[in-house]
């Protein structure tokens, strides 16, 4: 195969190392930053892809896959490890068929994520290895080692991102092609192996204990642990994309950087840590290599000078190696700081959005928006909580909506909202929750609902796609992660399935039937779900007739701002709408807000390009 | 091989990440190593964009030091302002002469800072300002769309990159069907930023200190 050279992000480069590596059998569920790889992956139409309901779900397809002897790779955002430990854990414990990979995508600063865990440390408590790239070549070699790993040392291998790497373009070189290993596919059973019932399992844990010691033992000499000399006045250790920064401020010291972070080469690091006169780690989030280094009996710094919290970069690497003296005075720090005061931009709703219409309702009926006139008086107090979940919609926190009061995980909205009612509190509880997020974790908890008796609403805003992550396909959409037509399964069939008497539908661009809905809900005692459905603006086409308001008509009493649609602004007194952003007949919300119906179609104007 | 590091920014929806890709493509195609890197909140549109963009013999970091970008290409005012800091002295800033208003200004909870004022914490790095109307230059040439390509034609007269590859690249990145309008739209980003250059240095003499070489062709690499 003649070489390709090509600019691939980290994630793009992960999966084609991955197919090329032979993989067969891929799974995931979306999440920032690591979707990318499965839909990278997906495109190839000789391996499987799925999108999986769940992060825990894709681990137990992949590990079927390995059990069943095809290569298969599983990926995810650091969250989604928490709901695949379980069986993540097992796949540790069981060893694999086939070799199986991990990839899970942290998200150091939160760019688009509920915290900030790293993910290493499940290195630990699943007792597998772990391999960290450190751009998009290495993401790409990587996966035919860990591939082989996982084969040779019977374990799961996890392969750890973070948004910097998966995210980032850089140029990627391959003279390979796809080889997949000559094997019969077909499960073997060995129940000792595969069982783990207590018997089964007390025989698999020293097992999994031996396999680290010949892990570590491999980490001594394998080609992605490297040492690269420098001056040694200084030796730096690190790995990931803390490894480029950490050149890019040092770029003429000793490097011990490493490919693979678990289980750690002792006698490599002994090796380097005695050839310099300082050591330091130089890691992104925890010290999780720091204080295995430190354990060894190995003097190092690492966390005195470079922050735990937050996203690196060359910056902040070069501030603290000047705090500790260790910076050549030349490098002046930058000048200039960020300008404060600059009005922020944070993400909206977009024009059109089908959450906005239930939004601007239970905002409306919980007193928790007012308009300017409105202001000065005091909040009412309405009894209404309502708990949140994880997609588009949680930023109906946000202002003019202030719309949601909790938002932990993935389907936590049902369970807090459970809990709450069962507190006996005399609040009315509302749960909203996305579809993808209910087919992914909103179900059991709804289970529980009905099992014991809840007295709550339940809100499934329904838009037909996953849409915070780029619009995959659930299992609502009827289409599969390599676009083939699929079941749609029906959330309203499961609802009812379940044993939800109260069951309503109604259009997420119909006001007057959301608040029917709501208001009866919220009057009843009991169980209730309502479904708002109306297609994701970005994916819906944009549709004739923007609407303008009517100057002459308009008092500026500033409600149809309270949706918080970007398209509906406000100029000194003036407010407008602009024709260009306005998605038209597919919505009309504002239009039907509006108390003096000043906002109508605006005739005769041409579908936008 | 001189390195550059520009930093392409703007709102969500204007194209900023697909006009970053292509110029680390075409440095690609002229032998250089490549990083870039995008940061986008969470949200699908609407929100602050901004790509690194490192061309050079050999790249490390994807994130640009603060104080070190050679080249500013901004599709909006405030962000613009916002990134500003990460311009060294003599740096190009080139901005589109459009403002796009946050929610919060839109509410009426924060104002949207005045054009002196985005252009006072701009000459606070760089004197070489080239503010560019391009949202209503591409309007005029019919699809808005084009606007990041248009942009791309103005910063590609700071950079020595031939524009056969620029053009090839945009061919092969746009979707089929509008490849002649944006090449098009390159062609007169490219002729837009000559005219704003050529006048501001009459005016503003010495303000920006480039090459007549860069500006004119650009062609030399
Ligand atoms: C465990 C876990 N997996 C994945 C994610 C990433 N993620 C955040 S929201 C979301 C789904 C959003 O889809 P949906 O519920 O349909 O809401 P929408 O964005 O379409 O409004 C995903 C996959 C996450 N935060 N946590």
């Amino acid at each position: 195969m003649a070489e390709m050279i090509k600019l691939l992000s980290g994630n793009e480069a992960l999966a084609l190392g991955a197919y090329h590596a032979g993989v067969e059998v891929a799974a995931a569920y979306p999440g920032t930053p690591s979707t990318e790889i499965l839909e990278s992956i997906a495109r190839f139409d000789d391996i499987y892809a799925e999108w999986s309901t769940n992060e825990k779900v894709a681990m137990e397809v992949a590990l079927g896959a390995s059990y069943a002897g095809v290569r298969a790779l599983v990926s995810m955002k650091h969250v989604g490890l928490n709901v695949a430990s379980d069986p993540f854990i097992a796949a540790s414990t069981t060893g694999v068929g086939a070799g199986m990979v991990v990839v899970t995508a942290d998200d150091p600063g939160m760019h688009s994520s509920q915290n900030e865990q790293d993910s290493r440390h499940y290195a630990r408590l699943a007792k597998v290895p772990v391999l960290e790239p450190g751009d998009s070549q290495e993401a790409y070699e990587l996966m035919a080692h860990a591939f082989d790993i996982s084969e040779k040392f019977d374990t799961p291998v996890l392969v750890r991102l973070t948004t910097r790497l998966s995210h980032s373009k850089s140029v990627v070189k391959t003279d390979r092609e796809r080889v997949v290993p000559d094997r019969t596919v077909g499960f073997q059973r060995d129940v000792a192996k595969r069982v783990m019932v207590p018997a089964y399992a007390r025989l698999r844990h020293p097992a999994v204990e031996e396999r680290l010691l010949k892990l570590a033992t491999f980490a001594e000499t394998m080609p992605l642990n490297q040492v690269l000399w420098g001056d040694r006045g200084l030796g730096v250790i690190s790995s990931s994309v803390a490894y480029q920064y950490a050149r890019e401020v040092l770029p003429r010291v000793s490097f011990l950087k490493l490919g693979m972070v678990y289980p750690l080469p002792e006698n490599l690091i002994r090796y380097f840590a005695v050839q310099v006169d300082r050591l330091v780690v130089i890691e992104e989030l925890d010290p999780f290599l720091e204080e295995s280094i430190r354990a060894m009996g190995i003097s190092v710094m690492g966390k005195e000078f470079i922050p735990r919290v937050g996203e690196l970069n060359p910056d902040i690497i070069e501030d603290g190696l000047r705090r500790i003296g260790l910076l050549n005075e030349a490098v002046a720090p930058p000048g200039l700081k960020i300008t404060p005061g600059l009005p922020k931009r944070p993400p909206l709703l977009c024009p059109g959005c089908p959450h906005a219409g239930f939004f601007f309702v239970i905002s409306r009926l919980g007193k928790r928006s007012r308009t300017p006139k409105s202001r000065g008086k005091t909040a009412g107090e309405t009894g209404l909580v309502i708990t949140g979940d994880i997609g588009c919609y949680t930023l109906g926190a946000y202002p003019p909506l202030n719309a949601m009061d909790t938002c932990a995980c993935m389907g936590a909205s049902i369970g807090q909202a459970l809990g709450m009612a069962k507190a006996g509190t005399s609040q009315r509880v509302v749960a909203v929750i996305g579809d993808s997020t209910f087919l992914h974790s909103g179900i059991t908890p709804l289970v529980d609902a009905v099992y014991n008796g809840g007295n709550m609403t339940v809100v499934i805003l329904d838009n037909g796609t996953t849409a915070m992550t780029g619009h995959q396909h659930h299992p609502g959409t009827g289409v599969s992660a390599q676009g083939k037509e699929a079941r749609a399964v029906k959330l309203e069939d499961i609802v009812r399935g379940v044993g939800v008497d109260d069951v309503r539908v109604v259009s997420a661009f119909n006001i007057r039937d959301i608040r029917n809905a709501l208001r009866s809900s919220l009057d009843s005692p009991g169980l209730s779900v309502i479904i708002v459905r109306g297609p994701c603006a970005v994916r819906a086409p944009k549709q004739a007739r923007p609407r303008v308001i009517n100057a002459e008509k308009c008092n500026q009493c500033q409600l149809c701002l309270l949706i918080g649609c970007p398209a509906i602004r406000r100029e000194g007194e003036r407010i407008y709408i602009d024709p260009a952003s306005c998605v038209g007949d597919a919505c009309g919300l504002c239009e039907q807000v509006c108390p003096q119906q000043a906002i109508a179609p605006q005739s005769g104007v041409a579908v936008p390009a | 091989m001189k390195k550059f590091d520009l930093l392409v920014t703007g709102v969500g929806g204007q194209g900023v990440i697909l006009a970053s890709n292509i110029i680390g493509e075409v440095a690609l195609a002229a032998g250089y190593d490549v990083k870039k890197t995008d940061t986008l909140g969470m949200a699908q549109r609407g929100g602050s964009v901004v790509s690194h963009v490192r061309l050079g013999r050999g790249v490390y970091s994807p994130l640009i030091k603060a104080g070190e970008v050679d080249i500013m290409l901004a599709f909006e005012k405030l962000e613009a302002a916002r990134w500003s800091h990460y311009l060294h002295p003599g740096a190009v800033a080139v901005v589109n002469n459009y403002a796009q208003f946050p929610l919060s200004v839109n509410l009426g909870d924060e104002t949207y800072p005045g054009d002196d004022e985005i252009v006072n914490i701009l000459k606070r790095s760089t004197k070489r300002i080239y503010l560019i109307d391009a949202t209503s230059r591409v309007e005029a040439l019919g699809n808005l769309r084009t606007l990041n390509v248009f942009l791309l034609g103005c910063a590609s007269v700071f950079l020595p990159l031939k524009i056969r590859v620029w053009q090839d690249i945009i061919s092969q990145r746009v979707p089929p069907g509008v490849q002649k309008l944006n090449i098009t739209a390159f062609n007169r980003g490219r002729k837009e930023m000559r005219r704003v250059y050529l006048r501001q240095s009459a005016t503003e003499h010495g303000a920006g200190v480039v090459d007549t070489e860069d500006v004119r062709g650009g062609s030399r690499a």
